[in-house]
C-alpha cells in the first residue's frame, strides 16, 4: 500500500457514518446584504483601499489614458510595461504616455525576466473587478496580462471599472460563478506589499510593489 | 481507532524532552525583556483583532458559520482529498502524500535533485518547519532561504518562529539591525525599520530572480476547484510560487474545503482574527502550472500532502476539532502563559494553546505530556478561536490521556505517558475520602487536631509561598458554634 492508500484508509475507517449538513452562506451573507448603489459602493472601496495606502484617481472614461501619463510623470516613471492586447493595452498604445516610455509585455517571462527586475518602473493592468467590504482589486491572470506584471515593478498601475465593485468577496465569487472556471491565478490585491514583521511596525514595499494606484473609470451615474 | 500513527521519529529541533519544558519556562519567565516585548505585542494583537469585530452578532455569525464550513470538511475529509488530488491533477498539478516528516522531505528532495536546484527560496509555511525542511534540504547541498521577513530575521539568527504568524516578535529592531550587519556584507547597521525593511527586500529579491524552486504553504486547498490559495501582505508568497520554474506547496491534510465560496467566511475571519486586518494585502489563489497562453508562472506545480499524526487526531471524534484549526494564532495571542513564556519555551513548532493540542499527535505524549497542563484553563483560547475549537476541553481530555495508567486500544500514541502509580492513588484516595460525608468528617477532624503535624516542605507549593496547615477549626464547627 502507498503513503496515499493507507492515510485514506485510516481516515475511511474513522469517517462519520454521516457527513454533516451543508453549511448555509446566504444565512449569514443575506441578511447583511446593504443593497447599495455604484456609488456607495465604489466610495466605500475608496475608503478600504486608501486605508492600505493605495492611491485612488477617478477618471472620466476618455481621459485616463491621459491621467496615467500624468501619474507617470508625477513618479518619474520611466518605463512602464503592459499588455498591448486588451481593450485597455490599445487605448494606451494610441494615446502613448507622455514622456514614459511604453513597453509592452513580449513573449515568455524569461525572454524578459532581467528588464521586469531591474528596468521596467511600473505595470499597468486591468483589474476584474473590486470588493467594496474590504478595499481590494480582483486581478485575473492571462496571456495578456502575466501574473508579474503586477508583482514586479515597484508601481503597479491598475485601471478599475466603477461598475465590477462587488460588495463582498462571497457576492463576486459567487455572482461571477468562480467555482465554474479559474485562471491560473487569481488574486485579490489590497494596498501595496507590506510587513509588520519588526517589532510590529507597518513598512510599505515589503516583496512586491511599493505603490498601488488605482484609476476608476465610470463612475457617473447610478446604473450598475 | 488507528493507534499506528507514524509520527514518532525523525524530529531533530522540535523534539524536546518533556522534562526541559519546565526549565525553559522557568528561563523565559525570568526573562524581564521577553517577557516585555510578548506582552507588548500580545496586547497590540488583541486591540487590533477586538477592533475588527465592532458587531458581536456579525462575530458569532461568522464564528459559527467557520466552525460549521471546518467541521463539514472534516466529516468529508477522505472524499474531499480524493476531489482534491483529481482536480489538480486536472489542473497539471503533481500530487504527493507523505505520512512522516522523513517521507515529505524524501519527496521534496527528489524534485529539487531532479531540476538539480541549487537554492530553493520559501514563503511562509509552519508545515515545512514542522518537517525541518530546511535541513533536509541543506543536510543534502540544497539551499533554503525563508523569504518572508519574520521568517528571514528568524533564519539569519538561527533560531526557530516564535509565533506561527509573526515569527520574529521576540526580536527587538535593535537585535535585528545588529544581525543584519553581522550577516549581510555590505550592510551598515540601522534600526530604522523601513531602512531594514528595504535591506530584506534588496538581499531577497536578487534570489527570487535566480532560485530554481519556490516553496509555499497552503491556507486553505480547494476541492472542486483544485485550487490552493495563499494569505500574505508581503508578496514574498507571490514571488516563490510565481517566478521560480517549479513550485512546491505543502500542506497538512486538514486544509482541504469543498467549495470554493467556503473561503470567503473563512479568509475573513482569518486575518481579522489573525493580525486584526480587514484583509491581507494578498489573497493568492493558484489552480495550476503555467499552461495555455500563459507567460509567467512555474513550468511544475506540485503539492505535497502531509499527515503526520493527523489522521490519529481524526480517529476520535472529540479530538478531531483540532483539525478543525485555520492558524490565526488568535489563541497565543490571547493565552497568558503565551504571553509569559514566548513561543521557544513551548519548544516545538507550534506553540501556544494550539500547539498544545497538536504536537501531542505530532510527536506523540511521551514527549509532550506536559504540555497540556502549561495552563490555566482560563478559556480565553477557545472564546476567540475563530472556528470554536474548545481548546480547553481538549487541553482536559489530554491530561487524561497522558496521565490514566497505560490501557490496550489506547486513542493516541503515548497514552499513559504521564501516569505516576504513586500519584494516581494518591488521588484515588483523595477522591475517596472527599466523595462520602462520614469519611471526610473523620479526615478533617482529625487534620485540625494534627496539624502541627504538616511538613514545613510541600514540593512545589512552598518554593515560592509559605505552607499550607489546616485551620485550628473545622467550618462545621464554627457554624455550630454560632447557632
Amino acid at each position: 500500500m502507498s503513503a496515499r492508500d493507507r492515510i485514506l484508509a485510516r481516515l475511511r475507517g474513522n469517517q462519520p457514518a454521516q457527513a454533516d449538513a451543508l453549511p448555509d452562506l446566504a444565512a449569514h451573507y443575506t441578511p447583511r446584504a446593504r443593497g447599495e448603489a455604484k456609488a456607495a459602493r465604489l466610495a466605500r472601496f475608496r475608503t478600504g483601499i486608501e486605508g492600505f495606502h493605495a492611491e485612488v484617481h477617478v477618471s472620466r472614461e476618455a481621459d485616463w489614458p491621459a491621467l496615467l501619463a500624468r501619474l507617470c510623470a508625477d513618479k518619474q516613471v520611466g518605463t512602464l510595461m503592459y499588455g498591448a492586447n486588451t481593450p485597455a493595452g490599445q487605448r494606451l498604445t494610441g494615446a502613448g504616455c507622455g514622456a514614459t516610455t511604453l513597453r509592452p509585455w513580449a513573449g515568455q517571462v524569461e525572454d524578459i525576466k532581467a528588464d521586469l527586475f531591474h528596468r521596467v518602473d511600473a505595470g499597468f493592468t486591468q483589474a476584474r473587478g473590486a470588493i467594496a467590504e474590504t478595499g481590494s482589486l480582483i486581478l485575473w491572470s492571462s496571456a495578456e496580462e502575466p501574473r508579474t506584471l503586477s508583482l514586479v515593478p515597484p508601481i503597479h498601475f491598475a485601471l478599475l471599472d466603477a461598475a465590477t465593485i462587488h460588495p463582498t468577496f462571497y457576492d463576486a465569487l459567487v455572482s461571477e460563478n468562480w467555482a465554474a472556471g479559474l485562471p491560473t491565478n487569481a488574486l485579490l490585491i489590497s494596498g501595496p506589499s507590506k510587513t509588520a514583521d519588526i517589532q510590529q511596525t507597518l513598512a510599505y514595499g515589503a516583496h512586491g510593489p511599493k505603490e498601488l494606484v488605482v484609476i476608476v473609470i465610470n463612475a457617473e451615474g447610478d446604473a450598475a | 481507532m488507528s493507534t499506528q500513527a507514524p509520527n514518532t521519529t525523525g524530529q531533530p529541533i522540535a523534539f524536546v524532552s518533556a522534562q526541559a519544558l519546565r526549565a525553559r519556562m522557568h528561563d523565559a519567565v525570568n526573562d524581564p525583556h521577553l517577557r516585555q516585548s510578548f506582552r507588548g505585542a500580545m496586547d497590540f494583537l488583541m486591540a487590533k483583532r477586538a477592533a475588527q469585530f465592532p458587531d458581536e452578532g456579525e462575530l458569532d455569525s461568522l464564528r459559527s458559520l467557520s466552525e460549521s464550513i471546518r467541521q463539514y470538511s472534516l466529516s468529508k475529509l477522505p472524499d474531499l482529498l480524493e476531489q482534491l488530488e483529481a482536480n489538480l491533477i486536472r489542473n497539471g498539478v503533481h500530487v504527493h502524500w507523505a505520512e512522516t516528516p522523513d517521507e515529505a522531505n524524501a519527496i521534496m528532495l527528489g524534485i529539487a535533485r531532479r531540476h538539480q536546484a541549487k537554492l530553493v527560496v520559501k514563503g511562509k509555511s509552519m508545515v515545512s518547519e514542522e518537517i525541518e525542511f530546511n535541513h533536509a534540504m541543506e543536510a543534502a547541498g540544497v539551499g533554503a532561504l525563508e523569504s518572508d521577513m519574520g521568517e528571514y530575521i528568524v533564519q539569519l539568527a538561527g533560531e526557530k518562529p516564535s509565533h506561527i504568524i509573526m515569527p520574529a516578535i521576540h526580536q527587538t529592531k535593535q537585535q535585528i539591525a545588529k544581525l543584519f550587519a553581522e550577516h549581510i556584507p555590505g550592510v551598515d547597521y540601522t534600526d530604522n525599520v523601513d531602512a531594514l525593511i528595504q535591506i530584506g527586500r534588496r538581499v531577497l529579491r536578487e534570489k527570487f530572480e535566480i532560485a530554481d524552486i519556490g516553496l509555499s504553504g497552503v491556507n486553505f486547498a480547494v476541492a472542486e476547484t483544485g485550487t490552493l490559495c495563499l494569505v500574505e501582505n508581503e508578496g514574498n508568497g507571490r514571488m516563490c510560487t510565481t517566478v521560480p520554474k517549479v513550485h512546491i506547496a505543502i500542506t497538512g491534510i486538514e486544509k482541504v474545503v469543498e467549495k470554493l465560496e467556503h473561503v470567503a467566511p473563512l479568509f475573513s475571519i482569518l486575518t481579522r482574527s489573525a493580525t486584526g486586518q480587514a484583509v491581507s494585502t494578498y489573497f493568492n489563489m493558484i489552480s495550476g502550472p503555467r499552461r495555455g497562453g500563459d507567460r509567467d508562472g512555474p513550468e511544475e506545480v506540485h503539492l505535497v500532502l502531509l499527515d503526520n499524526g493527523r489522521s490519529q487526531a481524526y480517529a476520535d471524534e472529540q479530538l478531531r476539532k483540532t483539525l478543525q484549526c485555520i492558524r490565526c494564532g488568535a489563541c497565543m495571542n490571547h493565552c497568558p502563559v503565551y504571553t509569559r513564556i514566548g513561543g521557544h519555551a513551548y519548544g516545538t513548532t507550534y506553540p501556544g494553546p494550539i500547539g498544545k493540542i497538536v504536537s501531542p499527535h505530532m510527536m506523540g505524549l511521551e514527549q509532550t505530556h506536559l504540555l497540556p497542563t502549561a495552563s490555566s484553563l482560563c478559556g480565553a483560547c477557545g472564546e476567540v478561536c475563530p472556528v470554536k475549537i474548545p481548546i480547553p476541553e481538549l487541553l482536559i481530555r489530554l491530561r487524561g490521556e497522558a496521565q490514566s495508567a497505560p490501557h490496550a486500544n489506547p486513542a493516541m500514541v503515548g497514552q499513559g505517558a504521564g501516569y505516576d502509580a504513586k500519584v494516581s492513588l494518591l488521588w484515588k484516595l483523595w477522591a475517596r475520602l472527599y466523595a462520602r460525608p462520614a469519611t471526610y468528617r473523620a479526615f478533617t477532624w482529625l487534620a485540625t487536631r494534627f496539624r502541627f503535624l504538616t511538613p514545613k516542605q510541600q514540593s512545589g507549593w512552598t518554593a515560592a509561598r509559605t505552607p499550607l496547615k489546616p485551620a485550628p477549626r473545622r467550618l462545621r464547627d464554627m457554624v455550630k458554634d454560632r447557632r
